[in-house]
């Protein structure tokens, strides 16, 4: 392989943000064909250096980069995305770039459709010349077809479900007939099990073509699974590259964070036994894309209950309905007494908490302060950092005592920041989470719910943000109930682990069960 | 969204921020206003009696600008319905001056009686912008014309009858502008007035915003306060903590129209007139562009943004007719009055759509 040149060669790239060095002397090969999985912490500089090769502007007007790229041997410059197209570099972001109100097929070769002449444009020129639907849709089912996945090219965007859009998206890229490069950022973040392992299967039927594919995920197991090569960044530094067949999941993440992550599970404590403080009975909730039909449950006091199941199966609609935030029905039985629902704030009254999976929209004020993200719902709900003035008459803002409880909270959960008055949308998405649970734990609840915890955050955030979890279990006496799409997740801090499968409780099993029972349930009563 | 390479401030990106933070278009404005006071005293224009216009002309109008915080606060955005609140306090000038009163008795009853007209008004005001979340400042604008446009049929049809705000001949109905010097004219800014030379400081006027403008400051110290910034800045954030958003959302209006309405009576008693009919459409916008020349923009707004803000567009207003006037001959004052408040409030609306993409 050494004698042929490699497609892709980049020499030496540094990159600097306003004199923070984020990318420091990186050099990365690609060979035609070969699958390359790029891991590292959040902030280890990975988006940085695909934007590089793909040419964002995000990087021209922060002064570019320095480094050579080298294309076939051949050196080039890419300053903008289209030079990067130009030399047959393609990349699906993480958010999607689609026209809701277009179909597959118009996405995919948007601007680029075969076209048919005219009358028009014979007589006014080829801006008039009609789009060739029959050509299209071969163009786009042959593009389709690469992927070797099953998606409809003629429905709209805005009827797919989520897997389907971020296919289109690869099929868009993979339709381009020069292209031999394509960057994936994080395609599996947001699939179900089966749609991630489908494109899995897409990503190896790209290298047999000859398409070189750089693989950014979380997901280590997927890289072990479909990649030849796995390359490790940490702090802007590359600082491993191995075939990934001579490596393992906890070598990897080692490299990742520089330090061992404990994933021994043998100091697990007894299932608790107890009575149970919250009784769930035929719950329905009308949260869109995550339904929740039929479901009773029991949680037993002082226990970390964990919800897994597929996504769409109604795991998010159960906490999201008793908490008010979406219409539901059914009774909830807390503490021996009723909860009504549809009123957040009644449930919020009882001391129960819920740390939403929506971040950026339900969990976070992003342009306040760090300061009032925590304190506020306490200081509503149970009027706490507040003084009384005139006898009680005005409730005034203790901010001596917020900034306190802030800092408390910044080196309990060990949240990296410049300060309590930092604005919470300038965080990572790891120290966001944690800045979501301090909030949560400063209402000092009875019963926490938490939805996804770990998604979209690193592995040395994940580990943290789980310890915190199960630290504020056994300290505080805490029933917790975490719901997540991640099995083994769940599996290394719960006690039991109830699985949701179309709306209902397929079953709950202890922890300790093997992942083949927790497999079957999953998929028992899919819809 | 995964990395997010936060560049460290260095000193050099700390004075850079900070000018940034500033707002070009307020270092332009500041900068034309420190040349207009410089280049005064060789018009021929006394430097003193200038700066006794600006700070009249802020102590009249620095409340009605006070009156965008709240609305601003709660995500309402700015509110160009503020004539809804000016009309309260129209009622409220009128009916009192009505029923008798003088001095500063009718300055008082005015405030009294407006009270409940701006409390039932901003609350009707309040339920229509809740029902059309996300579009409150285009709704609020044609709020303002429609509430302005039926006033004027009623400044007619009520039934006033003191010779001093009639029309002569008729005996009905309102005429459109009439002084208060017989009522309440002055009855802020002639309290503890300081004259030295030509400059003179409208003392109580200033004190009568300080006091409004501190106990608002109070106001978004306190739990309901802090909820309704909380309610601005994410109202699903504020709804799962419990919150009730749209009765912040309501309070909010509610707060603005009866600060416009005492804003107005302010106003007139510096200005010595009251103006009915279509005046009120013309206090809408100097107000909206006085703010955001402060810094505020449509989500955030300081007492800090209205009192740099105010001092800002007022002094604009008042230095240029006159340095121009003695330095050419020409009266371009309109003229950049108008360029000045409609360029800024479209800077700012371009700014907000900045911050939500």
């Amino acid at each position: 392989m050494s004698n042929t040149t490699p497609l892709l060669q980049m020499k030496s790239i540094r990159k600097n943000f306003f004199g923070n060095q984020v990318l420091k002397d990186i050099n990365l090969t690609l060979n035609e064909g070969e699958v390359l999985g790029l891991v590292g912490e959040n902030g280890a500089g990975k988006s940085t250096l695909m934007k590089i090769l793909f040419g964002m502007n995000e990087i021209r007007e922060t002064g570019g980069y320095e480094g050579d790229i080298l294309m076939n041997g051949e050196k080039v410059t890419i300053g903008t995305s289209f030079d990067a197209l130009a030399h047959g570099i393609g990349m699906v972001h993480q958010e999607f770039s689609l026209i809701p109100g277009f179909t597959a097929t118009e996405n995919i070769l948007l601007n680029r459709e075969p076209q048919k002449k005219s009358i028009m444009s014979e007589v006014f020129g080829q801006r008039l010349n009609i789009t060739d639907r029959k050509k299209m849709d071969a163009a786009s089912a042959a593009a389709i077809d690469k992927m070797g996945v099953q998606i409809d090219g003629g429905m709209v965007i805005s009827d797919m479900p989520v897997g389907h859009k971020q296919f289109t998206e690869i099929a868009r890229e993979l339709s381009k007939d020069n292209l031999k490069l394509l960057i994936l950022d994080e395609p599996t973040a947001v699939l179900t099990e089966q749609e991630a392992l489908a494109l899995l299967d897409s990503i190896r039927a790209m290298s047999r073509r000859g398409i070189a594919v750089i693989f950014i995920t979380h997901r280590l197991q997927e890289i072990l699974d479909v990649c030849d090569t796995v390359a490790v960044m940490r702090d802007g530094v590359l600082v491993q590259r191995i075939p990934a067949a001579e490596t393992s999941i906890p070598e990897i993440t080692r490299w990742m964070v520089g330090r061992n992550i404990d994933t021994d599970h043998s100091g697990r404590r007894p299932v608790p036994e107890t009575e149970p403080i919250m009784t769930i009975e035929h719950l329905w909730v009308d949260m869109p894309g995550e339904t929740v039909r039929d479901v009773n449950l029991e949680v037993r006091r002082g226990e970390i209950l964990g919800i897994g199941g597929l996504a769409g199966q109604g795991k998010l609609g159960i906490p999201n309905g008793i908490m008010g935030l979406y219409a539901s029905g059914g009774s909830v039985t807390f503490d021996g007494e009723s909860i009504p629902l549809n009123q957040p704030r009644r449930c919020l009254d009882r001391q129960l908490a819920f740390v939403s999976e929506d971040r950026r929209g339900v969990g976070l004020l992003l342009h306040e302060s760090l300061e009032w993200n925590i304190s506020f719902p306490a200081m509503q709900i149970h009027d706490k950092f507040l003084r009384s003035l005139l006898g009680g008459l005005i409730k005034w803002r203790d901010d001596r005592a917020i900034q306190e409880v802030t800092r408390k909270y910044i080196d309990e959960l060990q949240i990296r920041c410049t300060g309590p008055r930092q604005k919470a949308k300038e965080l990572s998405g790891g120290n966001q989470q944690k800045i979501c649970l301090a909030k949560a734990f400063a209402l000092e609840p009875k019963f926490l719910f938490v939805s996804e915890p770990t998604r979209g955050i690193d592995v040395g955030a994940k580990a943290l943000v789980l310890q915190a979890l199960e630290k504020f279990n056994r300290e505080s006496g805490v029933t917790i109930v975490m719901i997540s799409s991640e099995l083994e997740e769940l599996r290394s801090v719960c006690d039991r682990i109830a699985i949701v499968s179309g709306g209902r409780i397929a079953g709950i099993l202890p922890a300790v069960e093997s992942s083949e029972r927790f497999g079957e349930l999953m998929v028992s009563q899919v819809i | 969204m995964s990395d997010n390479h936060r560049p460290v401030p260095s000193a050099g990106d700390g004075i850079r921020g900070a000018l940034r933070e500033f707002g070009l278009p307020r270092i332009i404005i500041a900068a034309f206003l420190l040349l207009m006071f410089i280049i005064a005293p060789f018009t021929g224009v006394n430097f003193w009696s200038q700066i006794t216009n600006v700070t009249n002309r802020f102590s009249w109008n620095a409340v009605l600008v006070l009156a965008m915080v709240p609305m601003v606060h709660s995500g309402c955005g700015l509110n160009f319905g503020l004539p809804v609140g000016i009309i309260a306090g129209l009622l409220g000038v009128t009916m009192s001056i009505e029923l008798g009163f003088t001095g500063l008795a009718s300055f008082v009853m005015a405030i009294v009686i407006a009270t409940p007209f701006a409390l039932m008004f901003g609350m009707a005001y309040g339920w229509l912008l809740n029902k059309i979340k996300g579009g409150e400042m285009m709704i609020a604008t044609y709020v303002g014309f429609s509430v302005v446009s039926f006033f004027c049929m009623m400044w007619l049809i009520l039934p006033y009858k003191k010779p001093d705000m009639a029309w002569g001949f008729e005996g009905t109905g309102l005429r459109t502008t009439f002084p208060v010097d017989r009522y309440f004219g002055g009855v802020l800014s002639n309290f503890l007035k300081i004259e030295i030379g030509k400059l003179v400081i409208p003392t109580g006027a200033l004190l009568f915003f300080a006091l409004l403008a501190f106990l608002m400051w109070a106001f978004l110290h306190t739990k309901t306060g802090t909820a309704m910034t909380a309610v601005g800045s994410n109202p699903t954030f504020a709804r799962a903590a419990g919150i009730n958003v749209d009765r912040i959302r309501m309070l909010s209006v509610v707060m603005s129209t009866w600060l416009a309405a005492v804003g107005i009576l302010v106003y007139e008693q510096g200005f010595g007139f009251v103006q009915l009919y279509n005046a009120p459409f013309n206090m809408a916008l100097p107000a909206v562009s006085a703010i955001l020349i402060g810094g505020a923009t449509a989500n955030k707004a300081s007492i800090t943004n209205v009192v740099i803000g105010t001092i800002l567009f007022q002094g604009i207003v008042t230095m240029t007719p006159t340095v121009m006037n003695g330095l050419i001959n020409l009266d371009i004052s309109e003229v950049l009055r108008v360029v000045v408040s409609n360029g800024m409030i479209l800077y700012a609306l371009t700014r907000k759509a900045e911050v939500t993409k």
